[in-house]
């Protein structure tokens, strides 16, 4: 790739006549020597599976495999089409549909990692949502993924994006960045406003720990998609009205990398601390895996109180 | 960098809940099975920080034996591994290991075939990413996101030259190579990234060349469906 920093990726759209998203596909097909024809089509697939998630999660209202949550998704749906929510309308659709995936996901269904699959509801339900609303081709929002792609290659290579390496803020923030990005550009917006938009949105997660109850990717990870597709469309509007993140967006990258470097092993999806070891945390796993397990197990160390 | 490509980023499809801990721990044991280079009949498996600390919850355990039995990561058979394993005949003891590791989500897995033995240690660096860095006792480090070959074979003079000159004829290009042995003329281990697949024919004429010993290629990008 031609570009490993976001100051760079604005350096090659403003060169070249670009937006961020051609850049993307142009370096892609080039790295890959595949034709832009077949990674556009590998994309638009990842972006059927993505609506088929959305759907499947409030069509099925599906419980999670340990039980634990399910159903969210569609009490957030029918509260926003009986009432006046107040983020209002499309936010609340936005919210409702990232939480549909990440309850397809806790059902272990198919979804597309973006980046994670723990932030895996964050870009289909800002994308879906936004798709619906301005009544956008698929074609469009298959660019808008490749725009969501380049900046999450740049946070993934200059930080980190899995929860057990720089914790939470690492997968739904670095979602919320990417969303927010992608859809500055979707909605017109210059790529300067786009990466504005990824500083503004990541200095909101920045310091967000991972601390799944019970080590499953649902408490809280489901409610941080609800949260973050709304946060998304935040940051998306701050840049589009002209706000710039006064810390550069790199910098902001690595604020992350150092924040996610100084956390606490029992911060980092290990499921040591934070709401895993609350008192309702500890209890939760208790009953999910009672005292014996079916694989030996040796003592976990320190804070743990694994059953 | 450690992230090569837009589809390490948007991507995989796969199976949840988890991208580390399910999908990558699919890349990891399926990387192992194609090290091992037949179906693995025996499996011990033993797992680091957070992937011990959290296996469970993530389904790592069925991942790791979705990826031995060659699934890809949006293979809807996956929640169901161990019945799979069992119709397979393949055994596999899990262990959660307390001694911690270089990274957080490390798996070190044992493997026996009909023919064949092999152990391999990867680590699920996020996204569905993994990073391969133990083969035996060798001390390798490659994505899996490209083809990869391993070859097998005796430390001598000119053996790197001979396995690219038979991929340079094959129209091959290498995009990353590395060597490790564990002594002066002992055994060694190359391994290869390559930007095009190599064909069978590529693969069966490095065998021939003197001194190697096995060669097997690591294709996860062949499992992978797109939904």
């Amino acid at each position: 790739m031609r570009f490993s920093s976001l100051s760079e990726l604005i350096r090659l759209c403003e060169e070249e006549g670009l937006s961020i998203a051609q850049v993307m596909i142009a370096e892609q097909a080039r790295e890959s020597g595949q034709s832009v024809e077949a990674i556009r089509e590998q994309m638009a697939g990842y972006y059927r599976v993505m609506k088929e998630a959305v759907n499947r999660g409030l069509r099925d209202n599906p419980r999670s495999r340990s039980g634990l949550t399910g159903g969210d998704a569609k009490r957030v749906r029918e509260y926003a089409a009986g009432r006046e929510p107040s983020v209002g309308g499309e936010a609340a659709t936005a919210m409702a549909y990232a939480l549909a995936v990440s309850e397809v996901n806790a059902s272990m269904g198919r979804i597309i990692a973006t980046p994670t699959a723990g932030s895996c509801g964050i870009i289909p339900g800002v994308f879906v949502s936004s798709q619906e609303r301005f009544g956008w081709e698929d074609e469009r929002l298959v660019d808008g993924l490749f725009a969501a792609g380049a900046i999450g290659y740049v946070i993934a290579n200059n930080s980190f994006v899995s929860g057990a390496e720089g914790g939470c803020q690492a997968e739904v923030g670095s979602a919320i960045g990417m969303a927010a990005g992608a859809l500055v550009e979707l909605r017109g917006g210059t790529p300067e406003q786009a990466i504005h938009a990824v500083g503004l949105a990541l200095k909101n997660s920045l310091g967000l720990i991972c601390d799944p109850v019970a080590g499953l990717v649902e408490i809280p990870c489901i409610v941080r998609n609800g949260f973050g597709a709304v946060t998304a469309l935040a940051a998306a509007d701050m840049a589009l009205a002209g706000v710039r993140s006064a810390i550069p967006s790199d910098e902001v990258i690595g604020v992350m990398l150092e924040v996610g470097s100084a956390m606490p092993d029992k911060h980092r999806e290990t499921a040591k601390g934070g709401l895993a070891q609350t008192p309702t945390g500890r209890k939760i796993m208790k009953e999910l895996y009672g005292q014996g397990t079916r694989h030996e197990e040796k003592e976990p160390d320190g804070q743990g109180d694994e059953a | 960098m450690r992230f090569k490509d837009v589809f390490s980023i948007i991507g995989p499809s796969m199976v949840g809940p988890s991208s580390s801990h399910t999908a990558g721990a699919v890349r990891i044991g399926l990387a192992a099975r194609q090290a091992l280079g037949e179906p693995p009949l025996e499996a011990d498996i033993l797992l680091y920080g957070s992937f011990a600390q959290t296996y469970r919850g993530h389904g790592t355990d069925l991942a790791l034996i979705a990826g031995l039995l060659g699934y890809s990561t949006d293979d809807e058979r996956i929640p169901d591994a161990y019945r799979q394993a069992e119709l397979a005949g393949l055994q596999v003891r899990i262990q959660a290991e307390k001694r911690p590791e270089a990274h957080p989500n490390t798996a070190a897995l044992s493997l026996r075939g009909r023919t064949e033995r092999i152990r391999a240690k990867g680590r699920s660096i996020g996204g569905g990413n993994v990073e391969i860095v133990g083969i035996d006792r060798f001390d390798v480090k490659f994505a899996a996101a490209q083809p990869t070959l391993l070859v097998f074979h005796a430390d001598r003079s000119g053996m790197v030259a001979e396995v690219s000159g038979v991929l340079t004829r094959a129209q091959v290009n290498i995009s990353h190579m590395q060597v490790d042995r564990e002594s002066r003329n002992g055994a060694a281990l190359t391994v290869v990234e390559c930007d095009q697949l190599p064909g069978g024919e590529a693969l069966r004429e490095i065998g021939r060349i003197a001194g190697v010993g096995k060669v097997r290629l690591i294709d996860l990008a062949a499992k992978e469906g797109i939904g």
